[in-house]
């Protein structure tokens, strides 16, 4: 078994301001998926989300604020999964709830120091 | 009570009770001699009382003959003399306190017993066997049925547990603080598992599951007992045990097949110790900790309220957190019910199919019956599956009659 990061990624602006049923929703909707992961044994670290505000320092020292106005893609979060392939782990990242909101998931063997 | 059931009963409630006086008193080392002069003095009382009727106060007589044991022990055996009585100093007052059978010294003793019997150097299965024996007063031959094993192979493993305790050098007699912190989570573990031997017993003898249950009721309640060992983690397992103990007889058919939790006669149900259940929840959720025991106790509450709404939601919840903190298959195809009774059967046969746990009976069973409703030739392939796995007679006859209604179903008018 290998380890996987899966990075999820939307396009900040396109999250519709949620009411607080939907919020619930949306946390049952990814406990759903995760822990349906570690039901299968291949969770590694079910991880975290990532505030939507940071900063972005580049290599000639400007810092900016976050890379998002930019890009349509912002970070959303993390999780750690274990696998036998990158196949296999591209098949638990299905379902979830990210793809929902147009959003995608990265799926990158990590290379153990 | 009558004569004959009064002294297996008192056996077992009051043999542990002056095996932990005593070996409080000595040091695990002579647990052996502790044994011998329990077992003497209810060798005494069933020779005795056969004469001359049940005293008025039968424990009382029994800590009396016990302590007069020990006393002669002192007198005639000058190795133990000199191995123990010094030890714990000899003046006749002195030893009168050590094994003074009073109500607190017994709850302390058998607290310390049950802090040295969990020994985490012996595997789960020997410390529940040893519980059982020294903790519970089981005879081998009633762990072997509880464990559906040989007395033979009962015998072997309680002799290397045993041998484990002398040597583990823990001192009963000083149960420290910090002691108590180490050793209180195999402490519950082992409580938790000996529950589970009961309530999932593999015996289809009613009486030694529910001995089992009460047991390690009757042990955990021991924990609260004391200032430091009634932790939130100890109320929450608690309350579990209460929970379920609480159905234990709507389960169980009189012939001893199991009955499906929507089945169940809840008048059967025990009102008591849901209440308990409550009650001890409720001071688990007193503090920040938050064990597998507490969500398994809020899961056990929820069962024993009317299907609501709701209620599959906050179960479904509760196996998700369950699940990120402890593994097994149970947990696993349990989360994976209540995830078809939120999003329906059909939605959760992927769910449960993932989960790939092929040489596993009840993986079998659950896809059997989640599969009933709409593909039956699928649903009897995995019925048939489970049958050819589980070692449970029972089980095994149940499933039988599931797939020859479905059968019926398959081909009307045969």
């Amino acid at each position: 078994m290998k380890d996987f990061l899966l990075v999820f990624r939307t396009d900040l602006k396109t999250i519709p301001k949620a009411s607080p049923e939907d919020m619930q929703a949306s946390v049952q909707k990814w406990m759903n998926w995760i822990s349906g992961i570690a039901a299968q044994s291949k969770l590694v670290d079910r991880g975290n989300r990532l505030v939507s505000t940071g900063k972005v320092l580049k290599s000639d020292g400007i810092i900016s604020d976050g890379p998002y106005t930019e890009i349509k893609e912002s970070i959303l979060g993390y999780s750690l999964v274990k696998a036998e392939s990158l196949e296999e782990a591209t098949e638990l990242a299905k379902g979830c709830p990210v793809l929902f909101i147009g959003g995608n998931v990265e799926i990158r063997e990590i290379n153990v120091l | 009570m009558q004569q004959n059931e009064l002294i297996p009963h008192l056996f077992r409630t009051e043999y542990s009770k002056i095996i932990a006086v005593l070996c409080n008193s000595f040091d695990l080392t002579h647990l052996e001699i502790a044994e011998d002069i329990a077992s003497e003095t209810f060798l005494k009382a069933t020779e005795v009382w056969g004469i001359k009727g049940v005293p008025e106060n039968p424990a009382a007589w029994l800590y009396t003959v016990a302590k007069n044991k020990v006393k002669d022990y002192f007198k005639h055996n000058s190795i133990f003399e000199k191995k123990i009585k010094d030890a714990i100093k000899s003046d006749d007052i002195e030893t009168e306190k050590c094994f003074e059978f009073s109500n607190q010294n017994i709850t302390d003793s058998q607290l310390a017993m049950v802090f040295a019997v969990c020994n985490p150097e012996n595997s789960p299965e020997a410390q529940i066997s040893l519980a059982l024996q020294i903790l519970c007063g089981f005879s081998v031959e009633e762990i072997a049925n509880a464990f559906l094993t040989k007395a033979e192979t009962i015998k072997k493993r309680l002799l290397r547990a045993r041998a484990n305790l002398r040597t583990s050098n823990f001192q009963i007699k000083i149960l420290s603080e910090s002691e108590i912190k180490l050793r209180l989570d195999t402490v519950l573990k082992t409580l938790y598992l000996l529950f589970n031997e009961g309530y999932f017993s593999k015996t289809n003898n009613q009486l030694i599951r529910k001995d089992l249950c009460s047991e390690a009721i009757r042990l955990a309640f021991i924990l609260t007992q004391n200032r430091l060992t009634n932790t939130t983690e100890t109320n929450a397992l608690l309350s579990l045990m209460c929970f379920q103990s609480s159905r234990l007889d709507a389960r169980t058919s009189d012939s001893g097949e199991a009955i499906l939790f929507e089945e169940q006669d809840k008048s059967l149900w025990n009102d008591e110790l849901i209440e308990k259940g409550n009650y001890y929840l409720i001071t688990a959720c007193t503090g920040d900790a938050l064990s597998k025991y507490h969500i398994e106790a809020a899961i056990a509450y929820w069962h024993t309220t009317p299907t609501g709404k709701d209620k599959w939601q906050h179960i479904l919840k509760l196996y998700n957190e369950l699940i990120l903190i402890e593994h097994s298959s149970v947990i696993a195809l349990n989360r994976a019910f209540a995830f078809a009774k939120v999003y329906g059967y059909q939605n959760a046969i992927p769910e449960v199919e993932k989960l790939n746990l092929d040489n596993k009976n009840y993986y079998h069973s659950m896809l059997g019956y989640l599969y009933a409703d709409t593909d039956l030739s699928e649903a009897i392939s995995h019925y048939n599956k489970a049958i050819a796995l589980t070692k449970s007679e029972i089980e095994k006859q149940t499933l039988g009659k599931e797939i020859e209604r479905l059968r019926r179903a398959l081909l009307p008018g045969i």
